[in-house]
Order: C-alpha cells, then sequence, then structure tokens
C-alpha cells in the first residue's frame, strides 16, 4: 500500500536497459546486508510457528510443565468444541470483505478518475483515520449504534430492523451487541486496505480506453463490466486478501461491539492463552486457524489466476 | 429527467462520498465526545460540553505514561525495522543469491498472517524460553512484524532506480561508500520515509501482538483496551483526537513541501 504513497519517478531514459545483477565484486555483500534482518524473521517468526506446534501436541498442566506427547486429540477437541467460532469467523469475515468491496470500490474510482485536483486532498482522507488509535476509533461506534440513537431510530423507522433481526443479524431493536455491529466494525476497520490496492490498480488503467469503449457504443455499464472492472483484477484481489486474513483474526471488533453470541476464533484464541492459560489448546486452535486460512488463500489466487501478485 | 441524468452521471461520486463519510464519521464522532462531560464512567452518551478535558489531557493516571511508553517503542521500532529492512529490500533488488524464493516468502509471509497467529506463537516461543514479558519483547515483536513492510516499501523505490546513475558516479571516480552516502541513499530516501512512517504508524497502533506479548505493560492502545472494559476516559477522546490533528497537519506540511520543491526543480 505504500507503493501508492511515494510517486515513483519515470526512469531518466524509457530504454534504460533493466538491471541484471551483475556484481562480481563483494559476493558475500547481499548475505551480510540480509543476514540481521532474515535472522530476526527467522528467530521471532519462523521459530514461534514451529514451537506453537510443538505446544499444540503437549499435554501437562501449568503447574507440573507441558511434555511433548504426541496428544493430537487436542486438534480434534478443539475442533469440536470450537468450531462455532471458526465458522463464524469466516462469514463474518466474508461479509465484511465483500461490504469492502461494494463501499470501497466507488471511492477507489471517484479517487482515481473523477477526483481532479480533489484527489490528494481525498486521498489524505483515506489515510489520515490510520492516525487515531483503531481502538478509540471502534469505541466511537458504541455511540454510532448506541440504543434509542439516530442511526438506530432511522433503522426502526424504514422497518429495516425488523428484516435484519428476521434474517438473526440484530436482535429487536438493538444493533449494538449483535452480528450486523461486528461485521460493521470490521469492515469499518479495514476498508482502506481494500481502498489504496484498488485505487492503484484502478490509477494504472490508461482513461483513453474508456473513451475506445465508449466510441466502440458500449454504455457506461458494459465499460466498466468489460474493461474497467477486469482490468482491476489486481487491485481487487490484494484488496480482498488485505481485508479477509486480518478480519478473520480479529478479536478486537467482537470483544468491543458484540456479545457472548458473536464470539470470534480470535477472542477464543485470546482467552485460552492469557486467561484460562490452557496453551496446548490454544496453540492447536491458532494452527488450525493458519492452516486453515492459507489453505484458503492459496485456493482462492490459484481461482483467480493471480499468483504473480505474490 | 436532467436530475436523473445527473444522478446517473454522478452516481459513482455520491457512492464514493458516502463511503468517506462512513470512514470519518468515527473520527467526527472522537472529536465532538472529546469536548463531552459524561455523567457515568463511560463516555459513550453525550451530555453537556465542556473544555475540562483539553485542559487537562494527562488527568487520568497512567494515561499519559501509556502514551510515552507508546511513543518510545514506536521510535525504536521504526528505527531497528527501518535498517534491518532497508538492508534486505537493497540486497534483494540490487544482488543474486542463493535462496531467493525462500526469502521472498519469508519476507512475505508475516503479512498474511493473521496477527493473532503470529501473535500467539511469539508468546509460546517466550513462555519456552522463560523470557519476561514486557518493554523489550513488545519492541522485538512490532520489529518482526514492521519489517516486511518497510521491505516492501523501500523495494519498490529501489526497484525504479536507474543503475546507470550509479554507474555514473562511479566513473567520477566515486569509490562504492561516496556512491551510497551520496547518489544511492539520497534517492531511496522518499522509499525509506514511507517505509519507516508506515512502520510508525503499525506500531503506534498495534494492539493484538502487543496484547499478547506486554505481560503487565500498558501501551497506550492497551490502555484504550482496559479502559473500555473499567470506563472510558474523555482524555482518551482529546489524544486521539490531537494525534488527528497533527498527523493531518504532517501530511499537508509535506505536501507543499513536496510541491514547492518540484516547481523550484521544474
Amino acid at each position: 500500500m505504500t507503493t501508492t504513497l511515494t510517486e515513483a519517478p519515470p526512469p531518466l531514459d524509457a530504454t534504460a536497459p533493466q538491471q541484471k545483477p551483475p556484481r562480481r565484486r563483494g559476493r558475500w555483500t547481499p548475505y551480510w546486508l540480509l543476514l540481521p534482518g532474515i535472522l530476526w524473521l527467522v528467530v521471532f517468526f519462523a521459530l514461534p510457528l514451529v514451537y506453537q506446534a510443538s505446544t499444540s501436541v503437549q499435554t501437562g498442566s501449568l503447574e507440573e510443565g507441558y511434555q511433548v506427547t504426541w496428544h493430537v486429540a487436542t486438534y480434534w477437541e478443539a475442533l469440536s468444541e470450537y468450531w462455532p467460532q471458526f465458522v463464524r469467523s469466516v462469514a463474518y469475515a466474508a461479509a465484511a470483505t465483500v461490504l469492502c468491496l461494494l463501499l470501497g470500490y466507488p471511492l477507489a474510482y471517484l479517487i482515481a478518475f473523477r477526483a481532479g485536483r480533489w484527489r490528494n486532498l481525498i486521498m489524505i482522507l483515506v489515510i489520515a483515520p490510520f492516525f487515531t488509535s483503531f481502538l478509540i476509533r471502534t469505541l466511537a461506534w458504541k455511540t454510532i449504534l448506541a440504543d434509542g440513537g439516530p442511526v438506530v431510530e432511522v433503522l426502526n423507522t424504514l422497518h429495516v430492523l425488523d428484516v435484519t433481526s428476521w434474517l438473526g443479524w440484530t436482535s429487536g431493536d438493538r444493533v449494538l451487541a449483535t452480528p450486523l455491529a461486528v461485521v460493521c466494525g470490521l469492515t469499518y476497520n479495514f476498508l482502506p486496505f481494500m481502498i489504496l490496492p484498488l485505487y492503484t490498480s484502478l490509477e494504472r488503467i490508461d482513461p483513453r480506453l474508456h473513451e475506445a469503449s465508449g466510441d466502440l457504443y458500449a454504455r457506461p455499464v458494459t465499460t466498466f463490466r468489460r474493461v474497467t472492472f477486469p482490468l482491476s483484477m489486481p487491485g481487487v484481489v490484494s484488496g480482498t486478501l488485505l481485508t479477509f486474513i486480518p478480519a478473520t483474526g480479529d478479536y478486537v471488533n467482537a470483544s468491543l461491539l458484540g456479545s457472548t453470541d458473536t464470539v470470534m476464533v480470535g477472542n477464543v484464541i485470546q482467552s485460552q492463552f492469557l486467561r484460562v492459560l490452557d496453551y496446548p489448546t490454544a496453540a492447536a486452535l491458532s494452527f488450525i486457524l493458519m492452516a486453515a486460512i492459507l489453505a484458503m488463500v492459496t485456493f482462492y489466487i490459484r481461482k483467480s489466476g493471480t499468483e504473480d501478485l505474490v | 429527467m436532467a436530475f436523473v441524468n445527473w444522478l446517473k452521471r454522478n452516481l459513482v461520486v455520491i457512492a464514493g462520498l458516502l463511503t468517506l463519510a462512513y470512514l470519518l464519521l468515527p473520527n467526527v464522532i472522537v472529536t465532538v465526545f472529546s469536548f463531552n462531560q459524561p455523567k457515568g464512567r463511560f463516555n459513550y452518551e453525550w451530555q453537556q460540553f465542556s473544555t475540562e478535558a483539553w485542559k487537562d489531557p494527562c488527568g487520568v493516571a497512567g494515561l499519559c505514561d501509556s502514551l510515552s511508553l507508546s511513543l518510545q517503542i514506536a521510535f525504536w521500532a521504526t528505527l531497528g525495522a527501518t535498517a534491518l529492512g532497508t538492508m534486505i529490500a537493497f540486497a534483494l533488488v540490487r544482488y543474486r543469491f542463493r535462496a531467493r524464493g525462500a526469502i521472498n516468502s519469508l519476507i512475505f509471509l508475516p503479512m498474511a498472517m493473521p496477527e493473532v497467529v503470529m501473535a500467539a506463537s511469539l508468546l509460546t516461543l517466550f513462555l519456552n524460553m522463560g523470557a519476561r514479558l514486557g518493554f523489550w519483547t513488545v519492541l522485538i515483536a512490532h520489529i518482526m512484524f514492521c519489517l516486511s513492510f518497510v521491505v516492501t516499501a523501500v523495494k519498490a523505490r529501489v526497484m525504479s532506480m536507474d543503475p546507470r546513475l550509479e554507474q555514473a558516479a562511479q566513473d567520477l571516480y566515486a569509490g562504492p561508500f561516496q556512491t551510497f552516502l551520496r547518489v544511492t541513499l539520497p534517492i531511496a530516501a522518499p522509499g525509506i520515509a514511507a517505509g519507516a512512517l508506515l512502520a510508525f504508524a503499525l506500531s503506534f497502533d498495534d494492539f493484538i501482538i502487543t496484547n499478547f506479548n506486554a505481560g503487565s505493560t500498558v501501551t497506550f492502545p492497551m490502555f484504550v483496551w482496559g479502559s473500555a472494559q473499567r470506563g472510558t476516559p474523555v482524555q482518551i477522546n482529546v489524544i486521539g483526537t490531537a494525534m488527528f490533528i497533527v498527523a493531518v497537519l504532517f501530511v499537508l506540511a509535506s505536501m507543499v513541501i513536496g510541491n514547492r520543491r518540484k516547481r523550484r526543480t521544474a
């Protein structure tokens, strides 16, 4: 996303030869450059994953210590007890991702093609909320969606809440502490991660393609469907990944805006690790979450035919 | 009919502006409620206008300590991640070496992993090593997850650099060190700055990884999280609003400076 913030200057000469790293001198230089950072990632990112895998097959107690006993049943127990939270996490994250795409696309399109001299200002306004702690902003949704507040009143008068209650998204005339509130919070929190990649790929589209499409008697809708949207696919794919992955593991929105009926898998991992102190179960849950997300992401990237993106 | 046509033509603009409103509404609420005088412990309902909290932003026990701790951690994490990340980015763009694919995945994976998984696994490492949770474990974690973002930002900039500029410098009898200092580094600087800025924002605002690895150390997001349970002081909104204003001014100033420099060189 930062690539959108830093304008790359055009190369001095368009025919500049693509550099092939040819250096003979300092054959060891790249390794010295890589060493500290890669070591950091190996020790504090990769190694912990190994420790977590090992913890998940340990048994024991906090007092007597844990031993690796290859107790794989922990996985089975964790899944059978917490599968509703898993399903809920994926469902909420998927809903939030779709909402982000529907809400974010018009704004990204607006910035890329219609904003004119307002482009920079709107861009700043999209990024600026980042600089207020997201927890404070998430708490603000408690005010916005408060019982009997203007938002809830309007939705009530329009009978929207009747429909959402019937669907099980809200309960009665409350929005707060319902699935709708959690999804609303997730959508809000990850929306910029959708808008920025969308904007990056929309901005690369030559506006003359729109004109050409119009000249060939395509209506605006057809132009969008056949020209603009396919060309923005890289942005759509990376945007959906950047919203779906963090949304699945999130537990902040479910804690602050939800209730005990909206507990997500992140909440379970957090409480198992920090309150219940059942490390094997927590590690198993976290491992399942990681595996599930990696599997889904790999499948999605294959399907959308954008392997070169990664 | 004219109105319908106008609506059709500007539908995307209206939808986009509505989304923008959705994005900014919480900031408006945070700002407005920084002038509230709540009745109970929670600042969720509007009562009456007051500037009390603005006069005494540190009036809540622990708030400003947590803020200064977060700033310190963000500063050191930015420094560490930017140094390590810039080195990796240069190596990736400029050199050929073995295991490039594995290294690329190692850098990509932390960005494609839910934070809670990284947080939990890092905690198992610290527990196994018997490390004491606190400032250092948080700093280690922050450098770890900021690193990949810095690499991505710097790599993009270095890749768009013309290698012949460095060759020209060497033709003009600049040594490797001088070339790096006088040519390479200034050209890569915007990418490094963008990476550092991103690292600072990510570290300062991080909650999930900090929540797992901080022990009893309270950073600013941890303070806000705790207050959501115990009662939210108005001062939180004051700090949030002030941060927003500072950030917007900072961005505006850097844009004005950038424009002026562009005009001068043009």
